[in-house]
């Protein structure tokens, strides 16, 4: 099985984010990147679907230079090679136009699956995969739960809300959207971590690509959000905190 | 004609009730864009459903009628919507930011050359043209994002963004519309939709509930939660993480993926508040955030907020109870 897991490089989940100069977006010099999280579980489900089926796993990452990291380290995690597409201004190309690139990169391996994550953790969009799969005309499939492989295909185990799950079958080549959790994720060993400096990164730019740029929806401004609630903030020393909180509760909320 | 339109959910003849929010959000658009707000039903035998959507304040509603179009597929969902978007040529289209519309509904933009402005929680309209509001990075920051180039344009409503009691009552006509499908076209076989276990707890019952999160570090730390739970007599729930780690049962999980609650107070001890946790609780009365981060999403929502370590909180908070109660 030939699999391409797109990944991308996200700021760190603590971060503290602040607004930059053109206020479209954060500033990015001082806080540090890691891989989106869902596309951590998306290559995790790469990695176990190789290891049961034998075949090839390609990480499939846009970013800048500083994305190298993130590909580094999922090539010490398992993978055996990687795309990346080199570009600072990503967000000039709108998810439509990432999407295009993505695709572009992956036609020529002629992949039997292609995974990702549900969404991503700073836009948040959860679209990415559904469009690649729909510029390649491939059959798609989101928040995946179990990947298993069936004659003329695959049958996949989707989560609905509330609930509920499906099984769906569908034939190969298809793209996934994979939902976080449903795996434990490996960590990389020093083995790997001394392998993955030998494995290839292929680079590509977006010129190569042939994909131009133009987003089809844009950033006017980035602001943070105002409070629906006047939320009472609580200090003090834990037990002092501690003290107050139940006396509203008990007084104001009313709830004790 | 240009307008608004909305495309509802439904399974099995029953409304996904995000569909009824998102229409109050298509009314209220139509307004000031001076756009007329209409509604689509898509699936097999919905006559009462349309029906039911003509009785409110739209100009039109559009039953997308299909044998094909019974049991869900991205595939057949696509093609029957390309078909009525270019028969009805709307400016805008809604949709409620479903599980399903996110299968479906980017491959239908793509396919027109669009992107979906997914799971906005508002909109304000500048010269005419609506201005969508998303949330970034889990909720810490919000954007107002525009569409450019020629319509029509995509968008998706989080849960509980808009109001569906603020839907206005009227009368539409009723068009029905068959697309044509065929069955080669469609590259998915789904099968019938299944729950793993029967609920042993519902959270949806109780008055009180204390839930907890990844600041909670280990499994083995998840009894000093407890304590405090057991003082209040609440009922202890958890977010996905700590569901989908195994460190406490799914039954017990919070969130679009879990159960929808609203007790009269939720206690939420190292919840950062991802967007998929608050659509399942931010409609309990009363909010207490203990977080060791001011700027978790989780405070937006909270009445009463405690920014610190829960380790030192938890076990003070669980002694103040125990002595308020005795």
């Amino acid at each position: 099985m030939k699999i391409i897991v797109s990944i991308k490089q996200v700021p760190a989940r603590d971060s503290q984010l602040r607004t930059d100069a053109t206020g479209r977006w954060i500033q990015e010099n001082d806080i540090g990147f890691e891989i989106n999280e869902p596309d951590a579980y998306a290559l995790e489900e790469a990695l176990q679907l190789k290891e049961k089926h034998g075949g090839e796993v390609i990480a499939l990452c846009a970013g800048p230079a500083r994305a190298s990291q993130t590909i580094r380290e999922a090539l010490a995690k398992g993978a055996d090679r990687a795309i990346h597409i080199v570009e600072d201004n990503l967000a000039l190309f709108g998810t439509l136009g990432v999407a295009r690139l993505l695709a572009k990169a992956a036609q020529p391996e002629q992949a039997d699956v292609i995974l990702t994550g549900l969404q991503s953790d700073d836009l948040g969009y959860g679209q990415t995969g559904v469009v690649v799969a729909e510029l390649l005309g491939l059959p798609s499939a989101t928040i995946i739960m179990a990947v298993e492989k069936v004659d003329g295909g695959i049958r996949v185990k989707r989560e609905l809300e509330d609930g509920w799950f499906q099984n769906v079958e569908m034939p190969l080549p298809a793209v996934l959207t994979i939902q976080s959790g449903s795996n434990k994720l490996r960590y990389a060993t020093l083995m790997g971590i001394k392998k993955a400096k030998t494995k290839e990164v292929k680079r590509l730019t977006t010129a190569e690509l042939g994909v131009v740029a133009a987003a089809r929806a844009s950033i006017e401004r980035i602001y943070p959000p105002q409070r629906n609630k006047q939320t009472q903030m609580i200090e003090g020393t834990a037990k002092e905190a501690a003290a107050k909180l139940v006396e509203k509760l008990r007084f104001e909320a009313r709830i004790l | 004609m240009s307008g608004v339109l909305v495309v509802m959910e439904q399974r099995g003849g029953v409304w996904n009730r995000m569909s009824w929010e998102t229409l109050a959000a298509g009314q209220q658009l139509a307004g000031p864009t001076g756009l007329a707000a209409s509604a689509a039903v898509v699936g097999q035998g919905i006559g009462t459903l349309a029906e039911e959507l003509a009785r409110k304040k739209l100009e039109r509603v559009f039953a997308v009628e299909h044998p094909l179009l019974g049991a869900y597929t991205a595939d057949g969902f696509t093609a029957a919507l390309v078909q009525l978007l270019r028969k009805a040529n709307p400016s805008i289209v809604l949709f409620p930011h479903t599980y399903q519309v996110r299968d479906f509904a980017p491959k239908l933009a793509t396919r027109l050359q669009q992107v979906l402005i997914s799971d906005a929680i508002g909109f304000h309209v500048e010269s005419g043209a609506p201005v969508f509001v998303r949330q970034l990075f889990q909720g810490k920051l919000n954007a107002d994002v525009k569409a450019a180039g020629a319509a029509p344009h995509f968008a998706s409503i989080q849960a509980g963004a808009f109001r569906a009691d603020q839907l206005e009552d009227g009368s539409a006509q009723i068009e029905t519309f068959t697309p044509e499908l065929s069955p080669e076209t469609i590259r998915a076989k789904p099968q019938e939709p299944f729950r793993e276990s029967a609920r042993a707890v519902d959270l949806t019952a109780a008055e009180l509930i204390v839930s907890v999160g990844r600041g909670i570090k280990e499994k083995e730390n998840i009894p000093i939660v407890e304590e405090l739970a057991k003082a209040l007599g609440a009922e202890l729930a958890a977010s996905r993480p700590i569901c989908d780690g195994g460190w406490m049962p799914m039954e017990r999980q919070v969130g679009s993926s879990g159960q929808t609650v609203s007790p009269k107070m939720y206690m939420a001890v190292g919840i950062s508040g991802a967007i998929q946790h608050l659509v399942g609780m931010k409609g309990a009365k009363t909010i207490v955030a203990i977080n060791k981060d001011p700027n978790a999403p989780i405070f937006e929502v909270a009445d009463y907020g405690i920014v610190g370590d829960l380790f030192e909180i938890v076990p003070a908070l669980t002694e103040e109870v125990k002595k308020a109660k005795s």
